[in-house]
Formats: structure tokens, C-alpha cells, sequence
């Protein structure tokens, strides 16, 4: 009686494991093990540039007028007397801590300098993506839909342009237009001079941090800096997302369900956004993963247009003051957000698709 | 006149005399579809002309590109002898574009030569060998694919210093995961199938195989993937140049111009909006031709 | 015998840059509470007939034909929006693979649901139940576990009687039957052609079975088409197909192997170029 009890108990249970549990753990587990290997191999190539630089570690912390027995001493320090081997296994560790030594231009630790900068990043990307998404998608749909017709040629060319487009050219345009001529926009900068640092930094994200004080001028301040830059991202990503919103509509346009549909007595817009979109939800959401990835680092050159306080302002300025740990500590930041933006968009697909399970 | 008729025929005739015929013919085919697509003949037609500019830079110029003229900084548009006005050292705009070309031609066609060549390298090599090297191989392609392209260039150009070449080998480390990818996928259809076979049966070796049966079979779907990287590696030059990482001053390079008239865009905006221009109009004829060339070699993804 | 649907004269072209391709030239058929089988190997033009009556030839397409009446009303008169109401609710299609034309993403359920609800004001309720009766007329045991699933977890013979049962479920007058059977697994396909046969036989509908497969058409259906290269060559009943007499019909059957008349070597199908030529032969009844 007892065992017969258990054991219906207990089936449903292991039936669960087996069917649900078990391949999502699978999942997690050879997606862990995948970051692991492509973060050691990130960590290998920017260890590698470090090592190769031409510039001395040493001399760019003691000085050119220090004695060798300073210079030794740094240079034992630094760990440098030690095999390649041991040092890449420390720079690991240290990389694992958060941390990426310290910055010679300004003598603090680089993590410190990343965790202040980023919001600002983060926030001119998404803003831009979500402005991409906005757009691109139905430029998309629409493209498809009306394939051949002069709406797909627009829409065509105005991908096409923005695949043309250096992003700093026309960020230089947009501010002398916008911002130079008519007006319409702030100039460089996240805000006007006269708010800097008026609402206190909570998330980073001055728009928020805005809203959380309650301090309007503050908000619409930091608002007409962020439209412009934002929206040049978003178009960029608006040309990339729409292309491949096309293609992955065009395929499923030509599917057989799609005729079923229209069997049934559907309306042509029920048809493609009930039907036909559903079927690129999931494929669409790695496009937007990787078009985000391509906007955090496709920022570079945006924030150094609008003078923008990000990460990519951080590495080039670090960059041409040779300041190495801070681009390499930049470099494996913005690295390892690609990654986990791909993992994450590779995790999502293998959850919302009914097939993939 | 009955002569053209004559070649016309023969090159679209269907029961083609031998095989370089048929590989002739299949190529007019491909040209006729391709030149009926206007937007990529428009592509092809500014390449061209590019080509033509960049040759002959020292005839078209009407300055020397690297001539100061401190008295006439900054001249507008259309003044005297310059029809794209001066810059802030009073060198000529248009003769500094003409020779511009020649920077970007450089820097695509080296970026051209090495990036797809490694790709093709360990793409083939990886899925010919299979095992642990295709491992390997493509974790490691994998690696540079899951790296942001222009901070990874930045990253590579601070190590081994400013300048063109080093640009130009920063490019194409960041460029060559995407070839090796498809190279690999090509190679994997390809190894399988009978004709392979039946050449190890005739005793020739992995070399053999690689460098003449496979490479020509890939090279379609690389062509086309490079045209359309193109514009792509043009802008990361012009990054790069930008940030005063590329071409050094006083090289007319695009992306340097623009970095030099960014100071003065307010007051004297032709300074940096030209060479954008030029950098535009350059990539967009690429992107137009890559697109018309993808409908010719690979209709299936076209649409 | 009443008249459903009366097709005269009907044109399917692709204008491409060869010039216009004809995939339909000039059929005329009527079809009355009867199973018309129209046969024809692929690319005679049997399965562009089927989607030019639902006007779901897609661009650059074009349909012509001087009518197809749907109960004495001209279809090609009728505005797009009209033309969906007849759709689903009066003609309907069962078409060749369930894998590909259900909705992978969407449940079997919510699928039937919609088929029903798009021509009829029932509440969810109501029609998940009527759903429920539909599943279970196609002789599916367990329904509700069967709304509740994905396409991709049916077999091949189920998938295509969750198709019947959702194509049925608005209650058309004429079902199209577009290879029902070609995909599925020869001991399944008997089953689902029953369930079919007498899904249609108690409602009353008119059939059309367009099929490749000369014997299953002589054994199903009341009468046939014959159509080559667009055209029909020939219209026969169906019990005696094997008396037929266009040379391209013949040729057919006895391309075919018969148990009943053991052959040593069969014969290979001569054709005819002037069989593409000559009109079509009307189907009207």
C-alpha cells in the first residue's frame, strides 16, 4: 500500500524532471559552459594585446625619471618577473574580481571608472534600440507585404542608406542641422551645463534619475540631448532590423499556413500579424539582441560626437592617452555584454519556440 | 551586325560545346540579370568611375593635395580655383578627395586580400579536417564573432600603434569570422558528395582536394559576402581615421578629413560634410552592387 | 442534380520575362453535391484550378474566366472583403501536408477556434466545445489534450484530420481537397480519406479531390477530370475511367502496374504536343 503510494507520488514528479526540468538545466548548463569558454578566449586575446602593447607598464607608472631599483621593484609588483603562463592565470583572477587595475591617467581603479560610466551608455542604446524597434520592425513587415512594389523600394533604400552612412558624419550633420541651425535639440553633452549633477545619481540613467526627483527641467533638459543621439542609433539599427524583418516575413509569407489562413476567411492584416509575425517573434528577438550588442559598441564613435560621458568616450580617451588598462578593462566589459546579449537571445529562442523544446 | 547576332546567340545558347562555353555562358547569363537592375548598376557605375578617379589623381586634381595656402584657410564653397573650397590649412577640398580615393581603394583591397583569404583558410580546413581541429577552429571563430568589431580594432590598433597598415590588420583580424563560417558550411556540403569520392579514388590527396575542388566551389558565396562587407570596412577605416587612429595627418584620408573639420562645423560645415559625403557615396555603391549581386549568385536569399 | 459552383472558361496566367506563362487555359467545370476528382501529374495546372476558384492566386497572378458562380453568384464580381466571407464559411481547402500548413506556433486549438469564430458569433466557450465535437467527428480520441498541442507534435494522419476538422468546422458548402493524402503514410491515408467521405457525404457538400493518383480518383470519386499542361483533355465517370479514350489518359493507366492484368514491361508515357494544343473539354454538366 505504502509503495504504491510513493510511487504515484513520486512518478508525476520524475515525469516532470525528465520532461521540463531536465532540458532546460541541459540548456543552462552547456550555456554556462559556452560563456565560459568564449570569456576565456576574450580574456586570452585582450591579455595578448596587453603583452604586445608598446608601450611599458612600468615606466608608465614610476615615470621615465625613476631609478632601476624602483623600476625593479614596480616591475616585481606587476608580476611581471613571473612565467606568461602564471601571469594570464592572475589576470584572470583579477578579471574575475571585477578587477582591472588601475587607471594612470587619473589613478583610480577601472571597474570604479566603468561602473560610472555605463549607465550612460546604456541608456543612449536603449533608447536608440527601442526607437529602432519602433520602426524597423513594421518598415519591415511592410517591405514584405508589398514586395517589389515601390514601398519595398523605399524601404530598401532607406536601409541601405543607413547601412552607408559613417555614423559620425551624420551625427556631425544632424548636430549642425538640429542643434546649429534650427535649434530643436540640445547640443553635446547628456544635459544642459546649468543641470549638471542637480538631481542625485541613483541608477545612472539621468532620465530616470530625473523622474525619481521629480525634477522636470532636469528631465526635458536631458531629454533634448538624448533625441538626437538616440535617434542615430535607432536608425542604424532600424536598417539592420528591418532587412532582416523582411526576410523573415517574406519566408513565412510564402509558407503554406499562411495560405490555410487566408482559406479560412482571414483579413489580410489578421493574416500577417496574427499568423505570419507570430512565426518571427523568436527569430526576431536575436536580431534585436545582436542590433542592442551593435549598438552598445556602436556607440563609440556616436558619444564621441555628442561628447557623451559613456564607455565608448572611456576607452578612446584612454586609448589616446595610452592609458592600456582602462581600454583593455573597457574592451572586456563591452565584450562580455556581447556575449551574455548573445547567450541571452540563444537562451530565449530555445524558450519560445514550441519546436526547439 | 550579323556577327553580334552570332556571339549573342552563342553566349546564351543552352546545349553549350564545352565546358568553358558553359561557364561563359552561365557567366552573361548573371550579367544580363545583373544589368537589368538599375540601382546596382548605379553601384557598379560609381565604382567605376572611383576606379577611374583614383588612377588618375594626379591629372584630375587641380591643387596638390598637400600644398598650405595659410591666407585662403577655410574658402567656401565654389571660390576661386576651389570648387569644394579649402580647409583649415588652405589646402584644396576636391584634390584632397581625388587622392583620398586612392587611400580607400588601398586600404579595401588589402582589407579584401586578407580577410576572406584567412576566412577561407580555416573555414575549409575546419570542415575538411572535421574532429577536434573543426573544434577548435570554430570556437575560436565563435570567440572573435562574439567580440564587438570596432572596439576589438580599437583594442588591436592601440597595441600595434596608428597608422594604415596596422588599421588595415586590425580590420581584417576582426573581419575574417564571418568567411571562415561560410567556408566551412560550403566545405561540409561539398566534402560529402560523390564526386569527391570518386576523386580520393583516383588518389588525390587532402591538398589536392582542398585548393581545387573545394576553393572554387566557395568563392561564389564569398564574392558576394565581401562586396557587401565592403561598405562596412570603409566605414571602420573612416572610424578609425576619425579617431586618429588610421591614416596619419597630412594623408588625405576621408575619415581624417572629417575629424579635421569637425572643430569648425558650425561656422564652416563643407569642411567635414565633402569628404562624408564621399565616404557615403562610396559605400553606398557597394551596398547596391553586393545587393544586385546577391540576386545574380544567390537568389535564394535575395528574397 | 442541383448546381454548387459552375466554372466557365477559367484562365490562370504568370506574365513573366519569357512572356505570359499559362499554368490554366480555359477550363469549364460544374460541380453539383458530387465528388469531382480533377487529375493530372504536377504542373497541369489542378492545383492552380482550386486556388483560382478561392481567388487566392497570389500577384503577379492574374485569374480570368467568364464566371464562377457560387450558387448562380459570380465570384469574380465580388470585392475582396466579400470574397472573404466566402472563404472558409461557404469554400474551403484541405491542403497537402499538415506539417506545413498548420501554424507551427499556434495551438491546435486556438487554430479550430478561429476557424469557427471568424464566421460565427459564438462566445470562447461555445466555441471551444463546438471545437471539441469537430476533433472527435474526425475520430480523434482524446480532444482536449489535442487542442491543447503544437502542430509539430502530431503525426502526419492526425495533423490532416485536425486540418478536415478545421476547414469543416464553419460548415462549407464545397470542400477543395488539394492532395489530401499525398504526404501521409499509405496505411493512414485510407483512414483519413474515409473520414473525409463521410464528413462530406452527411453535410452534403460538393468535393472536388484533386489528386495525381489515377486508381485512388477512380475509386473515390463520382467523376473526373483529366487536365494536361492547363487544359482538361478528358471527362469521364469515374467507374469507368478505365475505358477512357484520350490517348494521354490511356497512356496513364497503363504506365500504371495492375494486379489483375500482370504486364512484363510497362509502358512509358508517349506524349503528344498536340495534346497542349487542342481546347479544352468542358466539364459541364
Amino acid at each position: 500500500m505504502a509503495l504504491t503510494n510513493e510511487s504515484n507520488e513520486e512518478r508525476p514528479m520524475r515525469a516532470l524532471f525528465i520532461d521540463r526540468i531536465w532540458p532546460t538545466l541541459k540548456v543552462v548548463i552547456s550555456t554556462i559552459g559556452s560563456i565560459a569558454v568564449t570569456m576565456l578566449g576574450l580574456l586570452f586575446i585582450t591579455f595578448i594585446i596587453g603583452r604586445v602593447m608598446p608601450i611599458d607598464p612600468v615606466l608608465a607608472i614610476v615615470g621615465e625619471r625613476a631609478s632601476q631599483a624602483q623600476y625593479d621593484e614596480v616591475y616585481q609588483q606587476l608580476g611581471l618577473d613571473r612565467p606568461v603562463i602564471v601571469q594570464f592565470l592572475f589576470y584572470i583572477w583579477d578579471v574575475l574580481h571585477l578587477d582591472f587595475g588601475i587607471s594612470v591617467l587619473n589613478a583610480r581603479p577601472v571597474s570604479e571608472d566603468i561602473a560610472r560610466v555605463f549607465p550612460a551608455t546604456l541608456e543612449l542604446a536603449t533608447i536608440g534600440i527601442i526607437i529602432g524597434i519602433v520602426t524597423g520592425v513594421p518598415l519591415g513587415v511592410l517591405a514584405a507585404v508589398n514586395k517589389g512594389t515601390w514601398i519595398d523600394q523605399i524601404a530598401r533604400l532607406v536601409a541601405l542608406i543607413g547601412y552607408s552612412m559613417p555614423i559620425f558624419w551624420l551625427g556631425l550633420i544632424g548636430l549642425l542641422v538640429f542643434y546649429g541651425i534650427l535649434g530643436w535639440v540640445g547640443g553635446p553633452g547628456r544635459v544642459g551645463i546649468f543641470y549638471v549633477d542637480v538631481v542625485p545619481s541613483v541608477t545612472g540613467l539621468i532620465l530616470v534619475d530625473a523622474l525619481l526627483d521629480g525634477n522636470w527641467d532636469v528631465f526635458k533638459s536631458a531629454f533634448s540631448h538624448i533625441v538626437l543621439p538616440a535617434s542615430l542609433l535607432g536608425y542604424y539599427s532600424l536598417a539592420y532590423i528591418s532587412r532582416m524583418t523582411r526576410s523573415f516575413m517574406l519566408e513565412q509569407l510564402s509558407a503554406e499556413y499562411v495560405t490555410t489562413a487566408r482559406v479560412k476567411g482571414m483579413s489580410e492584416w489578421n493574416v500577417v500579424w496574427k499568423h505570419a509575425f507570430k512565426n518571427i517573434r523568436v527569430q526576431l528577438i536575436t536580431v534585436i539582441a545582436l542590433s542592442y550588442a551593435g549598438l552598445l559598441e556602436g556607440s563609440v564613435l556616436t558619444e564621441i560626437i555628442f561628447s557623451w560621458p559613456g564607455i565608448g568616450s572611456y576607452i578612446t580617451t584612454a586609448l589616446l592617452s595610452a592609458d592600456m588598462n582602462a581600454v583593455l578593462g573597457g574592451t572586456v566589459v563591452v565584450g562580455l555584454i556581447f556575449i551574455l546579449l548573445n547567450v541571452l537571445s540563444d537562451m530565449l529562442y530555445k524558450i519560445f519556440d514550441p519546436r526547439a523544446k | 551586325m550579323s556577327n553580334t547576332q552570332t556571339l549573342r546567340e552563342w553566349l546564351l545558347t543552352e546545349t553549350p560545346t564545352s565546358r568553358r562555353h558553359a561557364k561563359i555562358s552561365a557567366f552573361y547569363h548573371g550579367w544580363l540579370t545583373l544589368r537589368s537592375n538599375t540601382m546596382a548598376m548605379i553601384g557598379l557605375g560609381i565604382l567605376v568611375l572611383m576606379l577611374f578617379v583614383a588612377a588618375a589623381a594626379p591629372l584630375l586634381a587641380p591643387h596638390d593635395p598637400f600644398t598650405q595656402d595659410l591666407g585662403n584657410r577655410l574658402a567656401p564653397l565654389w571660390s576661386d580655383g576651389h570648387v569644394f573650397g579649402t580647409d583649415s590649412l588652405g589646402r584644396d577640398i576636391l584634390s584632397r578627395l581625388i587622392y583620398g580615393t586612392r587611400i580607400t581603394l588601398y586600404i579595401v583591397t588589402l582589407v579584401t586580400l586578407i580577410a576572406p583569404v584567412a576566412g577561407l583558410l580555416v573555414g575549409t580546413v575546419s570542415g575538411y579536417v572535421g574532429g577536434w581541429t573543426d573544434t577548435v577552429l570554430m570556437r575560436i571563430t565563435d570567440i572573435f564573432l562574439a567580440f564587438p568589431r570596432l572596439v576589438l580594432a580599437l583594442a588591436f590598433v592601440a597595441a600595434l600603434g596608428a597608422g594604415i597598415e596596422n588599421a588595415v590588420i586590425a580590420i581584417s583580424l576582426t573581419a575574417w569570422p564571418p568567411y571562415a563560417r561560410i567556408a566551412r558550411a560550403e566545405t561540409l556540403t561539398i566534402r560529402s558528395s560523390d564526386y569527391i569520392s570518386a576523386i580520393k579514388l583516383q588518389g588525390a590527396g587532402p591538398i589536392r582536394i582542398i585548393t581545387k575542388h573545394i576553393w572554387p566551389l566557395c568563392i561564389s558565396s564569398l564574392i558576394v559576402r565581401v562586396t557587401l562587407d565592403m561598405a562596412g570596412i570603409i566605414l571602420t577605416a573612416a572610424g578609425l581615421g576619425f579617431l586618429g587612429l588610421g591614416a596619419q595627418p597630412p594623408s588625405p584620408e576621408w575619415g581624417a578629413m572629417i575629424s579635421e573639420g569637425r572643430r569648425f562645423i558650425l561656422d564652416h560645415w563643407w569642411v567635414a560634410t565633402v569628404p562624408g559625403l564621399a565616404i557615403f557615396t562610396v559605400s553606398l555603391a557597394f551596398n547596391l552592387l553586393g545587393d544586385g549581386l546577391r540576386d545574380v549568385l544567390d537568389p535564394k536569399a535575395g528574397d | 442534380m442541383e448546381t454548387l459552383l459552375d466554372v466557365e472558361n477559367l484562365w490562370v496566367k504568370f506574365p513573366s520575362r519569357q512572356g505570359v506563362f499559362d499554368a490554366v487555359r480555359g477550363v469549364s467545370f460544374t460541380l453539383g453535391r458530387e465528388r469531382l476528382g480533377i487529375v493530372g501529374e504536377s504542373g497541369s495546372g489542378k492545383s492552380m484550378t482550386g486556388r483560382a476558384i478561392l481567388r487566392l492566386i497570389r500577384k503577379p497572378g492574374i485569374v480570368e474566366a467568364d464566371h464562377i458562380k457560387l450558387d448562380g453568384v459570380d465570384l469574380l464580381t465580388k470585392t475582396e472583403k466579400e470574397m472573404r466571407a466566402v472563404r472558409g464559411q461557404r469554400i474551403s481547402m484541405v491542403m497537402q501536408d499538415p506539417k506545413f500548413s498548420l501554424n507551427p506556433v499556434m495551438t491546435i486549438g486556438s487554430q479550430i477556434i478561429e476557424a469557427y469564430r471568424l464566421h460565427n458569433s459564438a462566445s470562447k466557450a461555445d466555441a471551444y466545445r463546438k471545437s471539441l465535437e469537430m476533433l472527435e467527428a474526425v475520430s480523434i480520441n482524446d480532444p482536449e489534450r489535442v487542442m491543447r498541442a503544437y502542430p509539430h507534435e502530431m503525426s502526419g494522419g492526425m495533423g490532416q484530420r485536425i486540418m478536415i476538422a478545421m476547414m469543416l468546422i464553419p460548415n462549407p458548402e464545397i470542400l477543395i481537397a488539394d492532395e489530401p493524402t499525398s504526404a501521409l503514410d499509405v496505411s493512414v491515408q485510407r483512414q483519413v480519406l474515409d473520414i473525409m467521405d463521410k464528413l462530406v457525404k452527411e453535410r452534403g457538400m460538393g468535393l472536388i479531390f484533386i489528386s495525381h493518383d489515377l486508381n485512388l480518383v477512380a475509386d473515390f470519386c463520382d467523376r473526373v477530370l483529366i487536365m494536361y499542361a492547363g487544359r482538361v483533355v478528358e471527362v469521364c465517370e469515374a467507374d469507368k475511367l478505365h475505358d477512357a479514350k484520350h490517348p494521354y489518359t490511356r497512356g496513364l493507366l497503363n504506365s500504371l502496374p495492375r494486379l489483375d492484368q500482370p504486364s512484363k514491361r510497362l509502358e512509358v508515357l508517349q506524349r503528344d504536343p498536340e495534346w497542349s494544343q487542342t481546347p479544352s473539354v468542358s466539364g459541364r454538366i
